[in-house]
């Protein structure tokens, strides 16, 4: 059901431009307004959303511990997995991002006859999470050569390399094909695996959805539908250098594939794609594992007035001797 | 906030990664490209028209380019017949070159602006251009 849900929002999102520029002419809404809307949505979003996390105390030091955490000097502390240090963090946190170690240690256990528990490690949601996320961010970067003039050398490179199997006129670009493959992976974990699809709500399958659609449309254009790029590069270049035009003969399916990526990227802030700014701002992540060498002082601790034995006595001392109390200081 | 300088730190950087081509491109015009037409070879042709239709042609150039080689090379055949009946020779060199002789003009404009880079010229020799 929130699958269907999902869906039926992606393939109504494709429907919107195609109404509107096919039928209502409405190019100059979904050329540049919508696109500058959604940046400016992304912005704000992503700004106000990481300043909200900011100011949240954290009480306690609660890094993950992965391994041996450092202790007397002959035990051998893991300091990838339990470190206690700024560049420990440091590291953990790159390879985290980079790497997705903790997906790595993903197990799977299962009950077998016997009864038996047994754990096996699973590494396929690692592989597709990484061929994923490193495929996207490899689309991004080619992407840039639609918003700057001259084109910088290095996304030559890397072009190259991505087209380097040379199949095809104009040769296929391997990130663009893994995408696809990863993304559409990720969303049949999500309706096959049984555990997976219990907890799985329509804000799982929304971006799964739209990001595959984003590189059908996108696949679509390149291989297939054959848009003219000098007259989509002419509007993309108006966005950026605030100069907007709309060239004559761009194909509606440039216009879909602009309302999708718009829509993800005004999605982005509020939505779990965020993950890409809370992976930085999880405690469980970015705090060293120093709680015995460093005091952790809960910054909301309220500051509570005490009034000590030696302050009591010099209140009272000569009530007390008096009274024939004892007193420490005469 | 708490550790507000990391946090905004970071969050600089991010807009300052997001917005590169805002500063990339500042205070440039951006201009479409135009391949120039007006090598002395076309100037001289009564009718101005390519083997196909300059709509077909913008689109699917590299396609008939890519079918050409296939047709010459490996299945022989060295005659185009264009969707008016009109026979040519199929050569980047001898048939497209000779009109086109202005590859940096022309060319070169559109691929330079798209960052798309053709291996034509790994094997072919591009037509020799006087130096501006």
């Amino acid at each position: 059901m929130n699958a269907i849900l999902s869906l039926i929002a992606v393939i109504g999102l494709v429907l919107i431009p195609l109404i509107g520029v096919k039928g209502a002419n409405l190019h100059f809404l979904f050329g540049i307004v919508v696109p500058y809307i959604a940046i400016i949505v992304f912005l704000i979003g992503v700004i106000s959303r990481v300043m909200k996390w900011g100011r949240v105390p954290v009480p306690f030091c609660i890094p993950t511990t992965c391994g041996q955490q450092q202790s007397l000097p002959w035990i051998k502390q893991s300091k990838l997995d339990n470190p206690s240090t700024t560049s420990g963090v440091v590291g953990r946190m790159l390879l985290e991002v980079l790497l997705f170690r903790s997906l790595f240690s993903n197990t799977k256990f299962e009950l077998r006859e016997g009864p038996k528990l047994s754990y096996g490690s699973t590494k396929w949601l690692w592989l597709g999470g990484l061929a994923f996320h490193w495929s996207f961010f490899i689309v991004l970067v080619r992407h840039i050569r639609l918003f700057t003039e001259p084109v910088p050398a290095f996304l030559k490179n890397v072009e190259a390399l991505d087209g380097f199997l040379q199949v095809g006129i104009p040769g296929v670009l391997i990130s663009g094909v893994v995408l696809l493959l990863a993304v559409t992976y990720l969303f049949l974990r999500r309706v096959f695996v049984p555990q997976v699809r219990y907890i799985s709500l329509a804000a799982d399958y929304f971006p799964l959805f739209l990001i595959m659609s984003i590189a059908i449309t996108g696949i679509l254009m390149r291989y297939f539908l054959r848009v003219d790029l000098v007259s989509i590069k002419t509007l993309t270049m108006g966005l950026v250098t605030f100069n907007t035009k709309i060239p004559e003969g761009i194909s509606v399916i440039f216009y879909i594939h602009l309302l999708l990526v718009s829509t993800l990227i005004a999605y982005i802030p509020y939505s779990k794609i965020m993950h890409l700014g809370g992976v930085l701002l999880s405690p469980t992540r970015n705090l060293p594992n120093n709680s015995r060498m460093v005091r952790h002082v809960n910054p909301w601790n309220y500051p509570v007035e005490v009034h000590t034995y030696q302050e009591y006595e010099d209140e009272f001392r000569d009530k007390m001797k008096n009274a024939g109390l004892p007193v420490e200081k005469e | 906030m708490y550790n507000g300088g990391k946090i905004i730190a970071g969050l600089i950087i991010f807009v300052g990664l997001f917005t590169f081509p805002i500063f990339y491109n500042m205070g440039k015009t951006s201009a479409m490209p135009e391949p120039k037409l007006d090598t002395p070879v076309i100037k001289q042709l009564v009718e101005k028209r390519c083997v196909e239709s300059k709509e077909y042609m913008r689109a699917n150039h590299m396609q008939l380019l890519d079918n050409w080689r296939d047709l010459v090379i490996r299945e022989g055949n060295l005659v185009y017949e264009s969707t008016g009946g009109k026979k040519y020779i199929m050569s980047l060199q001898n048939t497209c070159m000779h009109c086109h002789s202005n590859k940096k003009e022309f060319c070169d404009k559109c691929h330079n602006y798209a960052n798309v880079k053709p291996y034509c010229w790994s094997c072919h020799i591009p037509p020799k251009e006087n130096e501006i």
